[in-house]
């Protein structure tokens, strides 16, 4: 048979509408409204706060199908606490959990600013998603193992991991703990049970699994935590970690942040159309909870139940937290382009600092002085930090890191091409530019 | 010492570390009860149950992004890869997050992580059980490829690369799990019981990372070889009597390049043979290394004997094979003048 006798014929477009078949189409999902449209969450069904039962922690993950479609809400539009998931904090802890969000926001705000001004390559706000990384910290015990993406800011910041080295290694500069090798932000710190962010979106997910895993392993007490984002649960990792989370039933809780918008594309496009993010659990056999991110009592409670769940051998949660990316990606990223300016302002879900605030107020617990009090103490202690952090160097000034430093760490011990590598950049570096 | 073949030495070598380290646990498809596709971990769930020695899911993306988990926790993960051709949906975990684990957090966090794989070609294997993809990983800064010739070797490379801090991919030539396979694909393979290096001890020992074993003395040429490829050498050289140097490399980063400098410098000539495909393969790597320098030394230009650039074949796989046809035909090339 000759090459061309092999080729199957080919149809012609004529030939297939002749034969009376339905043509098809792609459909691609696109957000309700795009800049210079009236922003639109006429879809968004935020149910009432109080409304979704809590389960016993033992509980069936069988009998638990429904909860990934439901909104698990304690704080009311009123900020009242209501229903079976208030954790019935006191005062005290609630003001601490306020504390840090603002101070998340306040440290984004400065370290936003350092960016602008060219002291820095780089930044992310969590602006809007104080709650999910703050509250889950209260909620998880000191030593417990993070596991976090880009936006967990709040991790650190409420396990009081030292500001100056936050900054230091957003700076670059010679008090980076991290010698300078990482993106602004992609922070690490062992003590702080907060593992190196990756960049890579997704990787983090099985790490947290495995490292639940070796917990497991080794009858220790401690669980783990991961966080993702709505866009990257679409990456293979996403599924690796979840399996392997199920099959081991490894004590880790998953935490995704569903902010709706990955970079410049929403979350349709991840698969939010037809389902919910926490509704991946079902398929898997796991628990999957949704909660309001912008709620840090929901969000408290539901790790919380997770995190319990985990302890006692009953194995992996999945929690979605709803919420809204209310700024750019990162400094890089201008989302008028993409969604409509008033977008953020018109999120149903509110302000996670402001609906604390005022549930705090409503307890007779807080007010405005006190809060603006409280803010201009943070901002003093930001700025103090920075200060400090700046008498290192920002990105590109001051010491610096030494030439040899590019070669260490890559091996444990320095093999001799690199050596070579590294004599030869010294050598190189004594030229003149 | 017992006798043993290759599959014997790598189960040996999981069972002294096992038994030496309770932070060693192996993982991997069809590893546990069964004890692996290739039974290199037969017998380790029974002894150290099921805990430390368990099967998985098939995802080779899970199995290593899990086992950086662990190793993050403090374990000392053996993960299999059933066969080296399965190991890209791992890519990602091995080269952004297991390779740069210590440079990313300046020392915080290390890699004590060897992931295992059965490679290589000449077991009718396909294009799907044949694979060579070293060159792949020896590209990656921060991970050691390691590949042995032989079960004196691969017990004490793989206790080395367990005992490791940073990441190690150890990749088995499965074709000499059961002999040494030169390339003679019409005769029968003689067992590695009449090999002198399969005389294993049975304890703990360690073959160095990075230092090459020089197979055999010789002064006409070198020949930079490792895994199967080795046996290739030996025997080609033999039959066509020519005085040849046989560098087994044994790690390929680190390469031992003192090893390679002192051997080309001798005998003036260089052949590189490997089975994987040619085009950026790890010989053009170790050619460029002997050029730099040996160039003042070499009578004739450094040679490549490799597969060919193609999918690896199965009806044809001893066409694609680079054993003592083509590496008889560039000996003579290499020594022509």
């Amino acid at each position: 048979m000759s090459d061309k006798a092999r080729k199957p014929p080919r149809e012609t477009e004529t030939q297939a509408r002749g034969r009376n078949r339905p043509s098809l189409s792609l459909h691609v999902p696109e957000p309700a409204a795009r800049p210079g449209e009236a922003p639109d969450f006429s879809r968004l069904d935020k149910g009432q706060a109080g409304l979704v039962g809590r389960p016993p922690i033992a509980a069936d993950a069988a009998d638990l199908r429904d909860f990934p479609y439901g909104l698990i809400r304690v704080l009311a539009d009123e900020g009242d606490a209501v229903g079976p998931w208030d954790p019935k904090l006191a005062p005290d802890a609630l003001r601490a959990m306020l504390r840090d969000m603002l101070m998340v926001r306040v440290f984004d705000g400065r370290m936003y600013r350092a960016q602008r001004q060219g002291k820095t390559s780089f930044y992310m706000k969590a602006t809007g998603e104080e709650a999910v990384a703050v509250a889950a910290a209260h909620a998880l015990e000191r030593d417990d193992m993070c596991f976090p993406t880009y936006r967990q800011q709040g991790l650190l910041i409420a396990r009081r991991y030292p500001l100056v080295r936050m900054m230091c290694q957003i700076y670059s500069n010679s008090g980076d703990t991290l010698k300078g090798r990482q993106l602004p932000i992609m922070y690490s710190d062992r003590e702080h049970g907060f593992f190196s962010i990756s960049g890579n979106l997704a990787t983090q997910y099985p790490q947290a699994v495995g490292w639940a895993m070796a917990s497991a392993i080794k009858g220790d007490s401690r669980i783990a935590a991961g966080w993702i984002g709505d866009g990257a649960t679409a990456e293979g990792d996403f599924h690796n970690a979840v399996t392997f989370a199920a099959v081991y039933r490894a004590p880790v809780v998953l935490n995704i942040v569903n902010n709706q918008w990955a970079i410049s594309t929403f979350s349709g496009i991840a698969g939010a159309e037809l389902t919910t993010f926490a509704a991946r659990a079902l398929a898997y056999g796991i628990p999957g909870l949704r909660v309001d991110g912008n709620d840090a009592l929901a969000v408290y409670a539901a790790t919380a139940w997770a995190a319990e769940r985990a302890r006692d051998n009953l194995g992996p949660t999945l929690i979605e937290h709803f919420t809204y990316r209310a700024e750019g990606h990162s400094t890089s990223d201008d989302p008028s382009a993409y969604r409509p300016k008033d977008e953020g302002a018109a999120w149903p879900l509110g302000d996670p600092i402001q609906r604390l605030s005022a549930h705090l107020v409503g307890l007779g617990e807080w007010d405005e002085a006190r809060e603006a009090a409280l803010r201009h103490e943070l901002e003093a202690e930001v700025r103090v930090a920075q200060k400090e952090a700046e008498g290192l160097g920002t990105l590109g000034t001051g010491e610096g890191h030494r030439v040899e430093s590019l070669f260490e760490d890559v091996f444990e011990e320095m093999p001799w091409h690199l050596k070579e590598q590294c004599d030869a950049a010294i050598a190189e570096q004594k030229d003149a530019p | 010492m017992p006798a043993m073949n290759m599959i014997e030495a790598i189960n040996s070598a999981h069972d002294v570390m096992m038994e030496k380290d309770g932070n060693c646990v192996v993982l991997g498809e069809d590893v546990g009860y069964f004890g692996g596709v290739f039974r290199a971990t037969a017998g380790l769930q029974k002894k150290y149950g099921t805990s430390r020695v368990f099967d998985t899911p098939i995802a080779e993306g899970g199995i290593i992004g899990v086992a950086v988990g662990m190793a993050a926790y403090g374990l000392r993960p053996i993960a299999e890869i059933q066969f080296a051709d399965y190991i890209y949906p791992g890519f990602d975990q091995i080269c952004s997050e297991a390779a740069r684990m210590r440079y990313r957090t300046a020392g915080e966090w290390t890699m004590p992580l060897v992931i295992r794989s059965p490679y290589g070609g000449g077991i009718f294997g396909g294009q799907t059980h044949s694979q060579s993809p070293e060159a792949l990983f020896a590209h990656i800064a921060g991970v050691t490829t390691i590949i042995p010739s032989n079960p004196y070797d691969a017990k004490g490379l793989l206790i080395s690369a367990i005992e490791s801090e940073d990441p190690v991919l150890f990749f088995e030539p499965k074709r000499i799990y059961n002999g040494p396979f030169d390339g003679y694909y019409e005769r029968p393979v003689t067992p590695w019981a009449k090999h002198p290096a399969s005389e294993v001890p049975k304890g703990h020992f360690r073959v160095p990372i990075g230092k090459a074993a020089i197979a055999r003395k010789g002064s006409e040429i070198t020949i930079l070889a490792y895994g199967t490829m080795v046996h290739v050498a030996l025997a080609t050289a033999e039959a066509k009597g020519v005085d040849a140097e046989v560098i087994d490399l044994r790690t390929i980063v680190p390469v031992d390049i003192e090893a390679i400098e002192t051997s080309v410098k001798k005998t003036g000539r260089c052949l590189i043979l490997h089975e994987a495909t040619r085009t950026a393969g790890f010989g053009a790597e170790l050619a460029a290394l002997v050029q730099e320098r040996c160039f003042y030394h070499l009578e004739a230009p450094v040679s490549r004997v490799t597969g060919y650039d193609t999918p690896y074949p199965h009806a044809l796989e001893w066409v694609y094979f680079p054993g003592p046809r083509r590496l008889g035909r560039a000996l003579d090339a290499a020594l022509k003048d």
